[in-house]
């Protein structure tokens, strides 16, 4: 049987040499959190299951530094590595899979130009597409939404891109589906409104996903303790929970969480 | 320690060279044929679909052979493994044929491909999974799977739905369907064990 994965995810500032990961709060405010390869080697080490690197930098210098960090933490690491942030072509895909990535991870590129989760599935194979769906609630669906009960009622959830700083008017839901048809091997999904919170994820929404697809789904947004990880697996259908800040400043380690899920039963790598 | 890892243009070989050398092999990617001889090891990947790496390996087929009947250790990774088959339901192009069987698609009563960490249940003590328990875990990604006629190969299987062939050996012949270059420590001590006995 498959174990549930747990993914430490590191946003990355590629604007400094080697690189500097940081941490945002609900896609804004910005935390200082250690350099890249190191913080990915230290999470290998104590049972990441997988690592992300997602570039948030807005310089173009970038794409050198991204190869320097995917090479070096390739070195280290052995365990799958996903790579995403600012791609933005076919040629930006194979410049990370050449430095070492295993996957790569795209939101904004597929939302503009779909084909490119085919070309990448036809290349690399489906399990190296990963499609980021960056979700934000809304109130009253209508009758062309996807509607999902909350604890604010019935939402609907719209699909953001560049970063969270603009939004598509696409329903989130309908386009993890739109993406597996497409190739999509997972979709990581982040819920805009739960990120950075320390409030737990948003599990209607997740559930919501992986009710309507057959690729894994790696709920994302809001962990702030081993509970809210145990709580989604043990309510959604999630293969994977990505966390960031709960490892960065040491309040959670990746294996003091995969104890805690293993003492209730969660099938987990320890 | 040299070890080939044969670079016929399927998929990236970062993972398995870095690999190699953590476990202090000198592991070398070859892309001519010509260029295979002499080594102590060889590790063939594969990534795609069974019909691209095939179309892509034939013109190592031979050499490849030579090296098998020579008795130089090979180890098949993932599609790397199912190539060694008869045939595969992938792809028409016919396989290596080196163990008899086939490849299959794996069923639909479960998710495809299985992508994540399984557990192995060890059919056979074998050198190439010394120091691997049945409480360790690999990371597999695969669509298809293989189904050796002569059970006698099969040294573990995991449970993915039912009973798959996870890792295969004979005399020097080794292959396994996950992805020991990306299975933490216990994927490295395979390559370990590997690599030990190519010295040997």
């Amino acid at each position: 049987m498959l174990a549930r994965r747990i993914i430490p995810c590191l946003d990355c500032d590629l604007a400094v040499p080697q690189g500097r990961v940081v941490k945002g709060i609900e896609f804004k405010q910005i935390r200082y959190a250690g350099v890249p390869w190191e913080l990915a080697t230290r999470y290998y080490e104590e049972g990441a299951d997988e690592i992300v690197f997602l570039d948030i930098t807005a310089s173009s210098e970038r794409r050198d530094t991204m190869k320097s960090v995917i090479r070096t933490t390739a070195k280290n690491v052995f365990v799958p590595l996903a790579v995403g942030g600012g791609i933005k072509s076919v040629e930006d895909v194979r410049s990370v899979f050449k430095a070492g990535a295993d996957k790569v991870t795209v939101n904004t590129t597929a939302l503009k130009m779909p084909e490119i989760i085919s070309e990448i599935a036809e290349e690399y194979g489906s399990q190296a597409c990963v499609v980021a769906v960056d979700a934000k609630r809304r109130d009253s669906p209508g009758e062309d939404r996807i509607s999902v009960p909350t604890s604010q009622g019935d939402s609907w959830f719209e699909c953001s891109f560049y970063g969270g700083r603009k939004f598509t008017g696409i329903d989130a839901i309908a386009w993890a589906m739109k993406a597996e048809e497409l190739g999509a091997g997972e979709i990581l999904l982040t819920s805009m409104d739960r990120d950075g919170t320390y409030d737990g994820f948003d599990l209607p929404l997740t559930e919501a996903v992986c009710k309507r697809v057959r690729i894994p789904v790696i709920a994302s947004g809001g962990c702030g303790n081993a509970k809210h990880i145990f709580e989604a697996f043990s309510k959604t259908g999630a293969s994977a929970a990505l966390a960031a800040s709960i490892f960065h400043y040491d309040e959670w380690r990746v294996d003091m969480v995969k104890r805690y899920l293993a003492e209730r039963g969660v099938h987990v790598r320890v | 320690m040299t070890i080939a890892v044969v670079d016929y243009g399927v998929g990236n070989l970062f993972s398995i060279y870095n690999a190699l050398e953590r476990v202090e092999a000198q592991p070398e990617l070859v892309t001519e044929p010509e260029g295979l001889a002499g080594f102590e090891g060889v590790v063939v990947p594969g990534v795609g679909s069974f019909g691209r790496c095939m179309r892509r390996l034939s013109r190592f087929e031979g050499v490849l052979s030579e090296a098998l009947d020579e008795g130089t250790p090979i180890l098949g990774i993932c599609v790397g493994m199912q190539v060694l088959f008869e045939r595969s339901e992938e792809s028409p192009e016919e396989g290596l044929g080196w163990i008899s069987g086939d490849v299959i698609r794996l069923p639909r009563s479960v998710l495809v491909p299985q992508m994540g960490w399984n557990t192995l249940s060890i059919k056979q003590e074998a050198k190439i999974l010394e120091g691997i328990g049945e409480e360790d875990f690999f990371y597999f990604v695969h669509s298809y799977h293989c189904v050796p006629k002569d059970r006698s190969v099969l040294v573990a299987t995991a449970d993915y739905g039912l009973q798959l062939a996870a890792a295969v050996s004979r005399d020097n012949l080794f292959a396994v369907q996950f992805h020991p270059e990306k299975s933490g420590q216990k994927g490295l001590k395979i390559l370990e064990n590997f690599v030990r006995l190519a010295r040997c």
